[in-house]
């Protein structure tokens, strides 16, 4: 039997979870930021560990080593230029079609390079926190990408870091399409919950024809993610619903248990 | 060790294992889990300090936790202040300076609170990942909590041997009262 003291300590625990959970969201949100901003001298402690530990690293490798991978790098600097440069020759190609036909411009990505700094202690979420926040511009529902491709988009927002809630956590959906003739739409949601690398694509059309290795990639509708964004590709497919609809496994291209460095799209 | 004291270093252990359980990520990788360490924290602060400490316990580490997390503020406070209280409603009939003991309670603990967690999201309205693999998820919680409990009894009861006064044991000898004997 508890005692009084117990009784009066569960009741204000009770009475603090009530008042916790009925609060308006705004101000759950900056609470939780704030209640979260008590861990920045980790992050400060973390980060110099890392950095320490990196540079004791680079000491450690030899001279040889270094020039090898300096060589490789100037190489694949000078194919990326090429590329860039037709790319952009393509892209203005593009522009001038567009502009014939009355269409709207497409806009460059904008990306800012963001650190990983936290992962989620829960199980049954998939979200990460990032080192930069709303001083660096960064806005709630901002895509979050790797050039693999798509990992997420931003949740909440602090002011020196944010949280990214990952494709595969249930509060993380995203309109995609099938890289295949008819162009199939669908809806990328949550996969299982040991399996970080797949996510499933449901409400498929039941006459979608596809094949393992196909890819999927955003089709911009919702508003959030913008068009043509890699998510994975096609690794089985089945009717589901008595044959309504048809559920996709997707592989995921960017390998979301292994995230360093993510990009945040800026301006989609 | 002065009273404020267990409660610190419990307070402490509760924000480092936090900031643990988000940073570190090899254990995860591993075995598809997180371990949560609040629960034998809480296990330990039950059955060795005050009520207060086990409430702030709950309190302060479900904050941190969530604040980390995505589950609303505040949905991890209620599992571990329910989980404590009831251990500590019991630290009479418990041996708790057994490693049995310990491990059999950290066991419980650690598979009640992120049940009890799971249920309070769950009739909130929010949707967490659930599937199969949670179970393989919670089996990897419950044991990894229940192992952690022994070492955090072992931890604490170090630091407080470190850090207090050695009581002195009293005899029933007394120098006054000694008979000195001649030849």
């Amino acid at each position: 039997m508890l005692r009084r003291p117990h009784y009066i300590g569960l009741g204000l625990v009770v009475l603090l979870t009530v008042v916790m959970l009925t609060l308006p969201s705004p101000t759950k949100t900056r609470l939780k930021l704030g209640v979260g901003s008590a861990f920045v001298p980790l992050f400060g402690l973390d980060n110099s560990t890392r950095q320490a530990a990196g540079h004791a690293g680079d000491a450690l490798l030899p001279k040889s080593e270094l020039l090898r991978e300096l060589e490789a790098l100037r190489l694949q600097n000078q194919q990326l230029r090429l590329a860039a440069t037709q790319a952009e020759a393509v892209l203005r190609e593009n522009d001038r079609l567009r502009q014939l036909l009355g269409w709207q411009r497409q806009q460059p990505w904008k990306l800012k390079l963001a650190n990983v700094v936290l992962r989620e202690p829960a199980n049954w979420w998939r979200t990460l926190q990032i080192d930069l926040g709303s001083r660096d511009g960064i806005r709630t529902n901002m895509p979050v990408l790797t050039p693999e491709g798509l990992v997420g988009r931003i949740n909440s927002v602090g002011l020196t870091r944010s949280q990214v809630v990952l494709l595969g956590d249930p509060t993380c959906k995203v309109a995609a399409q099938v890289d295949n003739p008819a162009h199939d739409l669908g809806v990328i949601g949550p996969g299982g919950a040991l399996e970080s690398e797949f996510v499933e694509m449901s409400y498929l059309s039941p006459s979608a024809v596809l094949k393992p290795g196909q890819t999927v990639k955003t089709s911009g509708d919702g508003g959030i993610f913008p068009p043509n964004i890699p998510v994975g590709i096609v690794v089985e497919s089945h009717p589901v619903d008595y044959g309504l609809s048809t559920v996709a496994r997707v592989k995921l291209g960017a390998n979301l248990s292994a995230l360093e460095e993510v990009w945040v799209m800026l301006q989609p | 060790m002065k009273s404020w004291l267990p409660t610190f270093f419990v307070l402490v252990t509760a924000y480092l294992a936090v900031f643990w359980e988000a940073a570190f990520t090899p254990l995860r990788h591993l075995l598809g889990a997180q371990i949560d360490l609040l629960p034998p924290l809480i296990v330990y602060a039950a059955l060795c300090t005050d009520v207060r400490t086990t409430c702030l316990l709950a309190c302060l580490g479900g904050l941190w936790f969530d604040s980390l997390s995505q589950n609303p503020l505040g949905v991890t406070m209620l599992p571990l202040a329910l989980v404590g209280l009831t251990l500590y409603s019991q630290r009479e009939l418990i041996l708790r300076d057994q490693t049995f003991a310990q491990f059999t309670l950290g066991l419980a603990a650690s598979g009640a609170a992120p049940l009890l967690t799971l249920g309070l999201l769950l009739t909130t309205g929010h949707t967490p990942l659930l599937g199969w693999g949670t179970l393989w998820q919670l089996l990897v919680m419950t044991v990894g909590g229940a192992l952690a409990t022994p070492v955090f009894f072992v931890g604490f009861e170090w630091l407080h041997r470190s850090l207090a006064h050695e009581r002195i044991a009293e005899t029933s000898f007394r120098p006054d009262r000694e008979i000195r004997r001649g030849r």
